[in-house]
């Protein structure tokens, strides 16, 4: 290449990769048209009653979404009140406390588990997780089985074994983003708060406190990706559409109804109404992903040096 | 230099380009013909049911094994889509374990001929703790064990119609499929004939809104959830019960007879029902009135195009079809399914002649 004309041969390369980058847009764009586009005949059908109603009856032609939206938010809202902790005390350990020689290994191993396939998670969970918990569930008291969060009966599948796969299917998501930020806290606040006579756990938590917001932001990137998940919990939640409370019930996520039943779904009605729970949930892991990267970003101006944080996948239906 | 960054841009044009075309994946029907004729090899693109799967997979093989210049594709995706594509035109022929629906013909826009391939049985499958026995179940228990009006194994209505079988006071953990399914179909199908009530709060089709129980994917994951729940019931084909060695309760049929599902019943029915065979063949025949006819029994179908758009591709296809329901039928029984009664073979024969040619 000649050095006679560097401007507009990086004129050029900017187009040309901007042109890449448009791409991204434009399937993001075009996913959300083609979409609405395939489940005109539902919306037009049931309007804003699709996100109220609790019937799902392909028989009879109505649907309503209301079970799928709650299965899928509450699945991943209990994941994230699992994993967190978890997902955390590794982020600490890993970054703060961790030998050297360990820290490597640590970090290869828990984003291994990103790498496991679901439909492994799901073959685990079915075999080894969905008996176990069916245990649990035989241990509870009578006492708390009367209760609305541990109703119903002792099946092993059901919210708590898909809230608990979830769980360690977002741990290395959420893990790994909140041991970036931590790298990321100046030395200077460490050394700030050992000066001040702190000790160690306190000094780790000025850390934490001052990269909550990022912190905050990886965990709900974890929750985006537990909103996507198909196979493993479909595999192990019950399929059963109820707006339920309890920890024990069989329910059903937006995912794992369309794959489930978008292959023998011959009306076109049927059809459409599957297609706008996909739309749904393009639009529910949107605004997840949206806010969660605000976040990481709004505690990345905070940080005096620029230092890129560790690329994360979105979430993505399987 | 210059070429350099013309090639960037071609290759983003390209990618844009191949990004505006996938939003509009089907927009050039192709009839599913993949050749022209000739000396060379013709395809034949077909889709649909995913419960004949293995037989057709062996059926293709062995027709192409002889006629090396034939090339049938089939993929099994599902009966609706199976439906959905012969109707769109993107496949030569379809397949489908539930007959289609006359909105469905009308949809399609062109006469559609349904021919019955083989036999499949749905049977029920149960783990009851400290119970060995194969046991009887009738209609209008399983149709109240799915509604989820009985809750316990030692009901009443169970026991009496199964003297000397001593059941546990176990919850009756209730799995259906949780994907659309044809097994779906032919267990609804026969639980409304017998129970109005499950009809009316249930009904009929591939995928349904069950009143009770949790739903597994796929029959390996209701027979895999049935074996390792204690008090489970679920359904599943026959072939799956026999492979996964779960034990499965004889159904009463129409005639009051308690039957256990074999090859040789599930023929029964389809034999019962020859004589009033309708001619398109659009029949269910769950819920037999014959003696030691399987009440749980349905065909399923390969569905032609009457006026097929390209003769040499009908001409294959009809004789495929002819081939199949005759000499393809001594592979049946070996892959678990329940081979066409003679006198059904005999009026398929007569209806090949309707396509025209």
């Amino acid at each position: 290449m000649s050095n006679a004309r560097p401007s507009a041969d990086d004129r050029k390369f900017r187009i040309g990769t901007g042109i890449f980058a448009a791409v991204v847009l434009l399937i993001v764009i075009g996913i959300g048209v083609e979409l609405t586009r395939q489940s005109l005949l539902s919306i037009q059908k049931f309007g804003m009653s699709f996100w109220k109603g609790t019937t799902w009856d392909p028989v009879a032609g109505e649907f309503g979404a209301l079970p799928f939206i709650w299965g899928t938010l509450y699945s991943g809202l209990l994941a994230l009140l699992l994993s967190t902790p978890i997902a955390l005390g590794i982020a600490i350990y890993v970054s703060e406390l961790s030998p050297r020689l360990l820290r490597q290994p640590l970090t290869y191993l828990t984003e291994l588990l990103a790498a496991i396939p679901s439909i492994v998670y799901g073959l685990w969970g079915v075999f080894v997780l969905v008996p176990i918990v069916r245990k649990i569930e035989l241990w509870t008291p009578d006492v708390l089985r009367k209760t609305p969060l541990f109703k119903g009966p002792p099946l092993g599948v059901g919210m708590l074994a898909a809230a608990l796969i979830l769980a360690v299917m977002v741990i290395p998501f959420s893990s790994s983003v909140a041991r970036e930020i931590l790298k990321n806290v100046p030395a200077a606040q460490r050394e700030a708060a050992y000066a001040l006579g702190a000790t160690r756990w306190e000094a780790i938590k000025v850390a934490m406190g001052y990269g909550k917001t990022g912190i905050i932001g990886a965990v709900m990137l974890g929750f985006g990706r537990a909103l996507g998940e198909t196979m493993a919990v479909t595999m192990v939640i019950g399929n059963s559409p109820q707006v339920s409370a309890s920890l024990f019930a069989p329910q059903y996520t937006m995912a794992a109804v369309i794959a489930n039943e978008f292959t023998e779904a011959a009306d076109e009605l049927y059809l459409h109404a599957l297609i706008e729970i996909g739309l749904l949930l393009f639009v529910i892991t949107i605004i997840v992903n949206i806010v969660s990267r605000l976040l990481i970003w709004s505690m990345k101006k905070r940080v005096v040096r620029r230092v890129p944080v560790a690329p994360v996948a979105e979430a993505q239906p399987a | 230099m210059n070429s350099r960054s013309a090639q960037c841009l071609l290759l983003a044009a390209v990618l844009v380009a191949g990004c505006q075309r996938s939003e509009a994946p089907q927009s050039a029907p192709t009839n599913g013909a993949s050749s022209s004729n000739g000396g060379a090899t013709i395809q034949i693109q077909g889709a649909g049911a995913t419960f004949p799967n293995p037989i057709y997979s062996k059926w293709f093989d062995e027709y192409r094994k002889a006629h090396p210049n034939v090339l049938i594709n089939y993929q099994a995706i599902g009966s609706g889509g199976g439906i959905k594509q012969l109707s769109a035109q993107t496949v030569f022929f379809g397949a489908s374990d539930g007959p289609m629906t006359d909105d469905q013909l009308k949809a399609a826009g062109r006469p559609i001929l349904h021919f019955p391939t083989v036999l499949g049985g749905v049977v029920p499958i149960y783990d009851i703790p400290g119970v060995t026995q194969q046991i009887n179940f009738s209609g209008d228990v399983l149709a109240n064990i799915y509604l989820g009006k009985i809750t316990k194994w030692n009901d009443p209505a169970i026991a009496k119609i199964n003297a000397g079988v001593n059941f546990p006071a176990t919850d009756i953990a209730v799995v259906h499929r949780s994907d659309g399914s044809g097994t779906t179909y032919i267990f609804a199908d026969y639980l409304s004939k017998v129970s109005p009530e499950f009809k009316q709060k249930v009904g009929v089709n591939t995928a349904l809104s069950w009143p009770a129980g949790v739903g597994a994917k796929g029959s390996d994951g209701v027979a895999g959830l049935v074996k390792q729940t204690p008090g489970a019931i679920g359904y599943v084909e026959l072939i799956y019960a026999l492979q996964n060695k779960i034990p499965y309760g004889a159904v009463q049929n129409k005639a009051g007879d308690f039957v256990v599902a074999t090859l040789d019943s599930v023929t029964a029915a389809a034999n019962a029902a020859a004589a009033t065979m309708p001619d398109d063949f659009r029949v269910s025949i769950t819920n037999s009135d014959a003696k030691g006819a399987y009440p749980l029994a349905s065909f399923t179908w390969l569905l032609l195009d009457q006026n097929p758009s390209d003769k040499a591709r009908g001409r294959i296809m009809s004789d495929f079809v002819l081939w199949a329901i005759t000499d393809g039928q001594k592979l049946v029984p070996e892959l678990g399914y329940a081979p066409l009664p003679a006198s059904v073979v005999e009026k398929e024969k007569e209806a090949l002649k309707k396509i025209q040619l």
